[in-house]
């Protein structure tokens, strides 16, 4: 192309040339380089957008509009030939009044409020504890950072193991603790200790997470507020309710925000922990969904409940972020 | 002594907490460390232990360490009876002798290596795609006048809400219309449109702190803007783009989901075939610990290398030091 493009009009080509661009930019014709040279920074900016939102729509939201067009009719996937018709919101009206999908519904609701309790709680008093700056601070706050960059779904599969109630280490630890026999109890294989089993899991992984955000909370605070509050003969605790807790109250928020997705959508360690079980005790939003989607292949069902799942952690989101945005502006 | 409390003091406005505050602190600290880095430690030493050292009750924290999980995870074996063995060639390797001396024979290669080749093209190949367009894309959304900037760019993180076995059925469908099920192609578009809001939230991030002064200069003396761009811009985001690349990298590395469920063989990557590493007699712990063991790797070396930021990259940006 360069050879072409030279055309007897550019500049010949330099033995050592800066850059290939600029090479080729003086190889240019004159009225093609003027061309290139003239794109609009209007041009540039929609040029660089584009892509990524073509991307977006024929891979996020061209699928959505599908599940949509779905969710009205009886399709299913692994009967492609049979007749599709429709259905009406026959559909949304079977999940919404489905006992197993509440079951599930309920099941998640247990699972993000214990899990973000446990979080926030844990998550604060480690950053709290790690912002007093002792020695080596930093390589132990990487430490304790390594479980929540792990895959969610690898995690889920070892911890089968530690759980194991014959052979498995957390109940041996716990055997060794409280003095239950280890072999007496199955973490994942009781339906009374199978919720926390994954509430366990869970925390272990992402406590590091709500404690980075938090730590970077604790650290926004300007230390002359202390030195003022130490001034006026504020007690420590109530230096803690008074200044620490609410001025970091917006980076809390904004974690829970996050971790209140993620976990709305937990399937991966889940569903290689319990798989949903024992029973459906464990049987969390998205697991149903697999279930619906990839073992029943009630497609247009499915797609009716995964449409119902998205609008309400995104109408969730929409009124936690107003309120993070009020205690922001406070 | 004195200098240092000084100096301390000077790093934090804040009053110094004491050094008997700092002492308890870092008991905590540590102690909740090493307790969560527990379960991490118990899978590398059962992926050398004997499958008999991996079930011991009590467990077991001295052991002979054995290549036996290892060999497991790149081997498929087939039992045989004494006779057959004992008329075989004399073993070629450690796995050949492992395994006859439980009474088995290799049986050839397993899918490990394909599988975790699959996790690194997938990875890489979504990962570049993700930083080339969410770079081009967060430069526009940072310099320029975008008509609904903020609409787009709410619209481009909304996307990463909707949970992922939603989007994937009607992925599998589109998919199996065009051809693209179970290719490594169809997981990199995948992934990279998971990717995409991280990349362009992050790199905005990053850019905005480079001083638009810089690229102004380039343009009066005569660079056009995808020269600015790329002469300017580019190196002094390189921190970024290669944090940004990191992120990128381990969502896809770590991806189990839509891995589960729109691939089987061809493009299956590692997180879905670990699992179901079988040995004789059900799961065979000390196999997927060896398979669980390599594939943490990368993320810790990952892990150290973003430690600084870590916690721009989970926050999408909303949170800098």
């Amino acid at each position: 192309m360069s050879a072409d493009g030279a055309n007897g009009k550019g500049s010949p080509p330099a033995p050592r040339g800066p850059s290939l661009v600029e090479r080729a930019a003086a190889l240019t014709p004159a009225v093609l380089a003027r061309r290139v040279r003239g794109l609009s920074d209007r041009t540039v900016a929609w040029l660089f957008i584009s892509p990524t939102i073509l991307l977006l729509l024929a891979i996020t939201i061209f699928p959505l509009i599908w599940t949509v067009k779905l969710s009205f009719t009886n399709y299913r996937a692994n009967r492609p030939n049979a007749e599709i018709h429709g259905v009406g919101i026959d559909n949304y009206v079977r999940v919404l009044t489905d006992a197993d999908v509440w079951a599930a519904m309920q099941a998640t609701a247990h699972f993000l409020f214990w899990t973000l309790l446990l979080q926030t709680v844990l998550g604060f008093a480690l950053a709290y504890f790690l912002d007093r700056r002792f020695r080596g601070h930093g390589f132990w706050a990487t430490v304790i950072l390594i479980p929540m960059m792990l895959s969610p779904a690898v995690v889920g599969n070892f911890w089968t193991f530690l759980y194991q109630p014959q052979i498995g280490l957390w109940n041996y630890a716990v055997e060794f603790v409280t003095g239950i026999p280890a072999d007496s109890f199955s973490m994942i294989g009781s339906i009374d200790l199978a919720p926390w089993s994954i509430i366990i899991v869970d925390t272990w992984m992402w406590t590091p997470y709500v404690a980075l955000i938090c730590l970077a909370g604790l650290r926004s605070i300007p230390g002359y507020i202390y030195e003022a509050a130490e001034v006026d003969r504020a007690s420590r605790w109530r230096q803690f309710w008074t200044i620490t807790v609410p001025m970091s109250l917006p980076f809390i928020m904004l974690a829970v925000l996050f971790r209140g997705i993620e976990n709305f959508k937990m399937f991966d360690m889940v569903n290689l922990l319990t798989n949903g079980g024992p029973g459906s005790t464990t049987e969390l939003a998205s697991i149903t969904l697999k279930r619906e989607a990839f073992e029943k292949w009630r497609t247009g069902y499915s797609s009716a409940f995964a449409i119902i799942l998205f609008v309400t952690v995104f109408g969730l989101a929409n009124i936690y972020v107003r309120a993070l945005n009020r205690v922001k502006s406070r | 002594m004195l200098r240092r409390e000084v100096s301390v003091r000077h790093a934090h406005s804040a009053v110094e907490p004491s050094r008997a505050s700092k002492r308890i602190a870092a008991t905590i600290v540590i102690l909740y460390a090493l307790g969560s880095t527990v379960p991490l430690v118990w899978i590398v030493m059962t992926a050398f232990k004997s499958s008999t050292d991996s079930i011991a009750y009590p467990p077991v924290l001295l052991f002979e360490p054995s290549r036996e999980g290892f060999c497991n995870l790149f081997f498929t074996h087939t039992r045989q009876t004494e006779e057959y063995i004992a008329a075989m060639p004399p073993a070629t390797g450690v796995c050949d002798r492992i395994a006859r001396d439980r009474g088995m024979v290799i049986a050839g290669p397993s899918n490990f290596k394909p599988r975790f080749l699959n996790s690194i093209i997938i990875a890489f190949g979504s990962t570049a795609l993700s930083v080339l367009l969410g770079m081009t894309a967060a430069y526009a959304f940072s310099r320029f006048r975008v008509p609904g900037k903020d609409d787009l760019l709410f619209f481009i993180l909304s996307t990463r809400m909707m949970p992922p076995i939603a989007i994937a059925i009607p992925i599998y469908l589109m998919y199996r219309e065009l051809g693209l099920s179970d290719t490594r192609l169809g997981m990199i578009l995948l992934y990279t449109s998971v990717n995409i809001s991280l990349a362009v939230w992050l790199l905005k991030g990053f850019i905005d702190e480079i001083p638009r002064e810089y690229e102004e200069a380039a343009l009066v003396d005569g660079y056009t803007r995808l020269q600015a761009f790329r002469k300017v811009v580019l190196p002094q985001a390189a921190t970024g783009i290669v944090a940004t690349a990191i992120f990128c990298l381990i969502f896809a590395w770590n991806e189990y989901a839509f891995a589960v469920l729109l691939t089987s063989g061809e493009a299956q990557t590692a997180p879905p075939f670990i699992p179901i590493i079988i040995g004789e007699g059900g799961l065979d712990w000390p196999g997927v610990a060896a398979g669980t063991s390599l594939f943490l790797v990368p993320i810790l070396v990952f892990t150290v290398l973003l430690r600084k930021h870590l916690l721009r990259g989970i926050t999408f940006g909303a949170v800098r030091k």
